[in-house]
This record gives structure tokens, C-alpha cells and sequence, in this order.
């Protein structure tokens, strides 16, 4: 598996700062599990986070707050372990913790047209994060954004004009891309979507069946 | 610094120098020595090496978090939290990977999402097998990491204003790149060459060409 697509250093840099919101994190996240590269790239803007920490002025803290912590020690000394490893997964964490389960236990939720979904609870108002499952084969419907998108392939294969994106590859599309995107023929695509603003369509079929689609 | 622990010697050459300078160009020796003392703690549950990253990380974690505007007794709560998460974790610290200030800063980071921001973070899990490992090379660059540190630290001290300006909001102010433009009235494009600017600045003192 090569990934060829990878987050904007913007997104990575507001992410290792603690800077970017919950449901943009989870697509990061989930492709940093897939990429050492970008890993490394994070841990490049942690280390700054270090060194400025490192350089703060300190500031006193309270007289008590070493006795406090060391309480705190004493009344749990169990230190955190590794958690063991278990078989092989699709999806990687965190996304499978968010699903509460591995692609083959999903419950979908039809959408229409041979897709299907199912949106992921987050903490963010007015960001949409979902699994969708595009039919091996098919297009989705030629759409503009209102907003910004990502993408992030986990199985099977899509391609646009921009290009190809396979497992672990994510698109980043804004109000400036319109495309329409194929899954690749032989498996089905699925993927994590987060936008902050619902898809324009194109055609004016496909927006007639929008609010059925719920996309 | 005012503490209420006793002074603990973290070897005397390196306490003497962290008095005498201004912090941002600290003795180089400081940060090697915290690692060590990390390791200690993650080997040995070593209490006088925890004390002694207590009295170096435990002022600078709540500067970091006063940053952000918030008040002194949630700060210290923060603090609290961080500093038990460093003992809890320590087994967790690889020296290899990362600096202990590094390692400290992302415990701090998300603590500051998770108790101030009631916010989660999603994060990989280093244990989850569906997650691709690292490719041997990187263990090269790893030993370039640790012997440049200080030189980061000098040439962070040296950035050009405009560019601390920005690394300053989004580390201290958990501003992201859009929320750095509206807050300093700039285009968006300047807030991303000030980052990248300061990013490929850290990159060459770490020893990678890219």
C-alpha cells in the first residue's frame, strides 16, 4: 500500500498543536494510523510544542500541589500497561472505537443508489462525520462543496480528475473543487467523510433526491 | 522559582545554569537530563526523579495553560492532572521518540482538550494492530532528533516576531490556522507561510532536508 494523498501540513500542524476540532481530528487520526509518514510529520510540530513549553517563564504552583499529586500516587500505584494486541482489523483506531466495530459488523444505513452510510456521532455541532460505502463500479453524483470536505479511503478505491485514492489516502476538497467521483470496479469503497456543509449537486436530479439521500 | 518541594539536585552544573540564564536559551544539558530522569521514572517508579521533573515541568505546564486565558485554580487542577498522567504513562515514554518536554507537552495538550475544552481528542493507538508501523530508516533521523534539540531551542529563540506571533496562538491559544487569521487580520496564505516558515526553520536545525 502506497499512499500518495496525504492531509494539508496545515491540517497535520493544527492538529499536533490541539487546534483542530474533534471530527476533522478523526479523519487525521485515523490516516496518521495508516501513514508513518504524516506521523512523523506531527511529531516534528510536537517537538515545537516542547520546546515552547521548555521556554515558558514558569509560573509557582500552589505549595500543596506536590503533596496533592503524590497522594494522588500513593492511593493508585498501578502503572498503565500497553494494552495487548488482538487479530487483524479494516478499520483502524480511533474510527473503529467510534463504529464500536470492524467493517464487518456494521450497521448500514441505506442512502440510495447502491450507497450506503452511517453517521458517526461527534462533539462538533454542524460537522458532519459519516462511514460511507460506495458500490464498487459507481459514481456518485457530480457535487461541489459548500464547504470544506475530507475524505478518507479505508477499503476499495475511488478516483475523480484529481486523481486516485486508495486505503489510507485522503482528499481534501473545498467550494473550489466540483468533481464526481467512480469506486474503483472489484471492491466496494469505504470511506470517512466529514464536511461542514452539505454537497451541491449538480444535476438537478440528484438535488431533487437529496433530502431523501440525507447527504 | 518558588516551590514547595524541596530542592531536589537534578546535578548541580545544570540547576546553577537554569538560574543564571533567561529561559528561552536554558542550558542544553536541561532537556538530556529531564529524558533521563523520565526513563527513571518509567524503569524504576524512581519518586526522586519524579520529584525532580515535578519541580522542572510543573511551572512551565501551568505558564502553558495560563496562556489560554484560564483561571489559576483550573490551571493547577490541569497541572495536577498532567503531572499524574506522567507517572501513570511513564512506562509508555520511548526516549528514542521523543524529548521529555515533547512527551509531557502532548499530555498537557490533551488534558487542556479534554478538562478545559470538554472536548476528545481522537488519537491512533500504538497498540492497535490494524496500524502501519514505521519503516526501519527513521531510527537514522531519530538520533538526529535528540543531538539537535538545542540547537531547536536557540533558533526558536530566533525566529523572526511575526512567525513566535503565530506558533504562540496556535500552541498556547489552540487557534487554528483560520481562527490565527481572524484574530491578527491577515490572510490566510500569510498565516500558512509564517507557520511553514517556522516549520521548515525547526525541520533544518532538526537535520532534515525535505
Amino acid at each position: 500500500m502506497t499512499i500518495t494523498h496525504h492531509p494539508s501540513e496545515e491540517l497535520l500542524f493544527d492538529y499536533g498543536a490541539g487546534a483542530l476540532s474533534e471530527a476533522w481530528s478523526l479523519a487525521v487520526s485515523t490516516h496518521l494510523a495508516l501513514c508513518p509518514q504524516c506521523r512523523h510529520d506531527v511529531d516534528d510540530v510536537e517537538a515545537l510544542g516542547g520546546e515552547l513549553l521548555e521556554g515558558l517563564a514558569p509560573v509557582p504552583v500552589s505549595r500543596s500541589a506536590y503533596d496533592d499529586v503524590i497522594a494522588r500516587l500513593d492511593s493508585e500505584d498501578a502503572p498503565e500497561q500497553p494494552t495487548a494486541r488482538v487479530p487483524g482489523h479494516v478499520l483502524p483506531q480511533p474510527l473503529r472505537g467510534y463504529l464500536g466495530s470492524d467493517a464487518d459488523g456494521l450497521d448500514w444505513q441505506r442512502l440510495g443508489l447502491g450507497a450506503h452510510h452511517i453517521l458517526i456521532p461527534t462533539g462538533d455541532t454542524g460537522i458532519t462525520a459519516r462511514l460511507l460505502r460506495i458500490p464498487a463500479g459507481r459514481p456518485v453524483p457530480t457535487h461541489t462543496h459548500g464547504g470544506l470536505e475530507l475524505t478518507l479511503v479505508l477499503s476499495g478505491a475511488f478516483s475523480d480528475a484529481t486523481g486516485h485514492f486508495g486505503r489510507g489516502d485522503l482528499q481534501e476538497a473545498d467550494e473550489t473543487l466540483e468533481h464526481q467521483p467512480h469506486a474503483t470496479p472489484g471492491e466496494d469503497c469505504i470511506c470517512l467523510a466529514i464536511t461542514d456543509a452539505p454537497l451541491r449537486f449538480s444535476s438537478f436530479a440528484a438535488r431533487l433526491v437529496q433530502p431523501l439521500l440525507g447527504i | 522559582m518558588s516551590l514547595a518541594v524541596p530542592p531536589v539536585r537534578v546535578g548541580r552544573r545544570a540547576v546553577a545554569l537554569r538560574r543564571a540564564l533567561p529561559m528561552t536559551v536554558a542550558d542544553e544539558s536541561i532537556p538530556d537530563e529531564m529524558t533521563r530522569l523520565l526513563g527513571a521514572v518509567a524503569r524504576d517508579r524512581d519518586r526522586v526523579a519524579f520529584q525532580a521533573l515535578f519541580e522542572h515541568f510543573a511551572p512551565r505546564v501551568k505558564a502553558f495553560i495560563l496562556r489560554q486565558g484560564t483561571d489559576p485554580g483550573m490551571a493547577e487542577e490541569v497541572v495536577q492532572e498532567t503531572m499524574v498522567n506522567v507517572w501513570r504513562k511513564a512506562a509508555q515514554f520511548d526516549p528514542a521518540k521523543a524529548s521529555a518536554s515533547t512527551w509531557i507537552f502532548k499530555i498537557a495538550r490533551n488534558l487542556r482538550i479534554d478538562l478545559l475544552r470538554k472536548a476528545y481528542r481522537p488519537e491512533p493507538d500504538m497498540n492497535d494492530p490494524a496500524m502501519v508501523g514505521d519503516p526501519e530508516p527513521m531510527a537514522d533521523d531519530v538520533v538526529s532528533r535528540r543531538q539537535h534539540a538545542g540547537h531547536l531551542r536557540v533558533a526558536l529563540a530566533t525566529l523572526p516576531a511575526e512567525q513566535q506571533q503565530v506558533l504562540q496562538l496556535a500552541f498556547f491559544r489552540e487557534k487554528a490556522h483560520a481562527q490565527v487569521a481572524d484574530e491578527l487580520g491577515l490572510p490566510l496564505g500569510t498565516v500558512k507561510s509564517r507557520i511553514r516558515l517556522a516549520l521548515a526553520r525547526l525541520r533544518s536545525e532538526l537535520g532534515e532536508f525535505e
